[in-house]
């Protein structure tokens, strides 16, 4: 499966002329190229399977490079050591799986209330509760979204292959820094322990984004000050620009208010930073050819046994399309409601059981039968369900068909 | 008694005031006496983090001048930890209750203590939760009262000085806001302590815990503390017996132990190039 050019265009400064290295990774090693050369300086996190090789990695060569990594006592330490070090001005991260990211939910709202960029990788395994830790799911896309309490800005994006578990996690860093927000990687275990070769480009081509930092004198300087949906600068400990920082509501000074103009005007603010450039931001990937007898829909690992049922109905001369969202939130909702007018019949595969459903047929409207394959057993969805559920449904028209001749005949 | 060189209100955000503090609140005192310290160690303002957790102790951070932010109920610790480790030249100070520190924060606590971390932790210990209306606190003594314990707390609490020590703090500290003097001095040790430092303040909660138990008035609360507390000096002196139910007051242990960042710091100098 290729990375998208979407995907590229964003990561790498020029494209041509250049020499990739290949690299054989796996998933999570890829995450930690990926962050690297993102810029991170700093990991906190606590370990859990599937995703704690990150943590190892990172543990190794952190301090090669003057990055800092530490082993907190638990997800929720981890979570606010991040935020404390990214307001301290460092690039940020943790890791972490479903148990781990259900602790991490309130501080996730704190980064997006306070308006600190931080990357969350959450590699999903089966739940709930303990679940099954060593198997694939994709249980964790409403946490993802919608965890935390109260209305808030988050961006998910979920990899399908290890190539693209080392591109969005730079375009995920990147997206923080730029928005100062809380971004969410959320690969499932297989994409997490897959192992495949990763072209990976030189440094210097890697697009880097770092946040703006204040100028102008100290005691101008209003930190939460809102204009429009552009992203304010943010001053760092050790600077001369000290303001206050708090989860509460709070004014330009970054100040606790219980004004509930400001209250309105603050939350509207926070979500239009994401929405308002939901367009820039979509990442997603399709493959429609210009009369598909049905269309999936899939993300993650489930887009990659996808991959496959398309290419074995292309053999058969039978043409299937192939729409892999990559972001999750914002979700390419326009894009996918363009294919609505394409085809009939859509196919949704989740590693769950129906996650994703509303935010598709909202996308796709009423006019197209959607259909929803879905599997919550820790096993990957096998090709031959996909085959057998597409093949069922062919049935089930043709049946429709012929009784609907009968019935006029 | 340290002389401060600035005028401690300077490092006021007086457009800040009034604070939200009830009339009679201990814990302006303890505000008070660590912008004293501060003073006295003639610390660069833009040096300064202070990090607090969420209760009324919490609000601190927001009416003074340096780099504040108010985190989560109990996470002070762990934002403090990432700050520190990002910028070691930062002086951090955790400002805390004994709610946000002991019960919700408590796991934080041991595990900073442990690692001997530069922070400097400030408990202002009023006994009980006062931001939500007084209800029972891992410091609400047996057999008081709260909202949450009309019969009388049968729950004992923690000797948080003792948890300190215990979890591994270099410099572990025990005043009063009746002992108002001895603050600014045992808070400056604690910021200058290279390791995990805890200053206990115990503090009255005129409005909760003093309504409840039936100390009302502030000059109650402050002959409380001054009948309750002795002196690690006096208390020498006095038997187990005598001791019972009292609160050692003043610098309560300190011991040297390499400090969790710079013993990170020369992990640079031995991976350096491997």
């Amino acid at each position: 499966m290729k990375t998208p050019d979407i995907l590229l265009r964003q990561i790498l400064i020029e494209n041509e002329g250049i020499v990739f290295q290949k690299k054989f990774l796996q998933g999570n090693e890829a995450v930690v190229e990926g962050v690297l050369a993102a810029g991170l300086s700093f990991y906190a996190g606590y370990p859990i399977t599937p995703s704690t090789e990150i943590a190892e990695i990172l543990s190794v060569r952190l301090p090669r490079i003057h990055g800092k990594f530490i082993q907190m006592e638990d997800e929720i330490a981890s979570m606010g050591a991040i935020i404390g070090a990214s307001l301290a001005g460092a690039k940020s991260m943790t890791a972490t799986s479903g148990p781990g990211f259900s602790l991490m939910q309130e501080l996730i709202g704190y980064a997006g209330m306070a308006q600190v960029p931080c990357l969350i990788v959450d590699v999903m395994r089966t739940g709930p509760s303990t679940g099954l830790p060593t198997a694939s799911a994709q249980g964790d896309v409403m946490q993802a979204i919608w965890g935390t309490h109260g209305d808030h800005p988050v961006v998910v994006a979920a990899p399908s292959t290890v190539s693209e578990m080392y591109y969005l996690s730079i375009w995920c860093l990147n997206v923080a820094e730029e928005l100062r927000i809380p971004v969410i990687l959320l690969p499932d275990e297989i994409v997490g322990h897959s192992r495949e070769v990763v072209s990976v480009p030189p440094l210097e081509v890697v697009r880097k984004v770092d946040r703006k930092k204040p100028s102008g004198p100290p005691e101008e300087f209003k930190p939460f000050h809102i204009n429009g949906t552009e992203v304010g600068p943010m001053a760092q400990m050790g600077d001369q620009y000290r303001h206050n920082t708090t989860g509460l509501f709070y004014d330009d000074e970054g100040f606790p208010t219980n004004s509930p103009k400001r209250a309105q005007e603050l939350t509207t603010y926070l979500l239009e930073k994401v929405l308002s450039r939901q367009s820039d931001l979509v990442l997603y990937d399709q493959d429609v050819d210009d009369n598909p007898e049905l269309i999936i829909i899939a993300y993650g690992s489930v887009a990659r046994a996808a991959e496959y049922v398309v290419s074995y109905f292309k053999e058969q001369g039978r043409f299937i399309g192939l729409f892999r969202p990559i972001t999750l939130w914002p979700f390419p909702s326009t894009e996918l409601g363009l294919l609505a007018p394409r085809c009939t019949r859509f196919l949704l595969a989740e590693s769950n059981c129906g996650q994703m459903t509303d935010m598709v047929k909202a996308a796709l409207g009423s006019a197209v039968e959607l259909r929803c394959l879905n599997q919550s057993d820790g096993l990957p969805i096998a090709p031959s369900r996909f085959i057998e559920t597409i093949e069922q449904w062919s049935a089930d028209v043709k049946r429709k068909e012929a009784a609907y001749v009968a019935t006029t005949a | 008694m340290l002389q401060p060189p600035r005028d401690p209100k300077e490092f006021l955000r007086l457009d800040r005031m009034p604070h939200i503090w009830c009339p009679g609140c201990g814990n302006g005192i303890i505000l008070g006496a660590f912008l004293r310290a501060v003073a006295a160690l003639e610390l660069d303002q833009n040096n300064v983090a202070v990090v607090s957790g969420i209760g009324c102790s919490s609000r601190a951070a927001g009416y003074i001048d340096f780099h504040t932010t108010h985190t989560a109920h109990g996470r002070a610790i762990p934002f403090a930890t990432g700050i520190k480790m990002h910028k070691p030249s930062q002086t951090v100070v955790v400002m805390t209750g004994d709610g946000d520190c002991m019960a919700i924060g408590g796991n934080h606590f041991i595990h900073a203590a442990r690692r001997n971390i530069d922070l400097t932790v400030i408990i202002f210990n009023n006994f009980i939760y006062g931001m939500t209306s007084g209800q029972a606190s891992p410091a609400t003594p047996l057999n008081s009262f709260a909202t949450t314990a009309v019969y009388g707390s049968i729950e004992p609490p923690f000797d948080i000085c003792k948890m300190a020590q215990a979890a591994g703090a270099t410099y572990v500290a025990r005043g009063t806001t009746f002992h108002a003097k001895q603050l600014p001095i045992l808070i400056a040790d604690a910021i200058k302590n290279p390791g995990f430092s805890v200053v206990e303040v115990l503090c009255g909660c005129p409005t909760h815990f003093g309504k409840l138990n039936k100390v009302g008035s502030p000059v109650e609360l402050l002959q409380l503390q001054r009948s309750i507390g002795v002196s690690v000096k006096d208390a020498a002196l006095l038997t187990p017996e005598q001791l019972a139910g009292k609160f050692l007051l003043g610098e309560l242990h300190r011991e040297t132990r390499p400090e969790y960042v710079s013993v990170y710091s020369k992990l640079f100098e031995r991976v350096h190039g491997v």
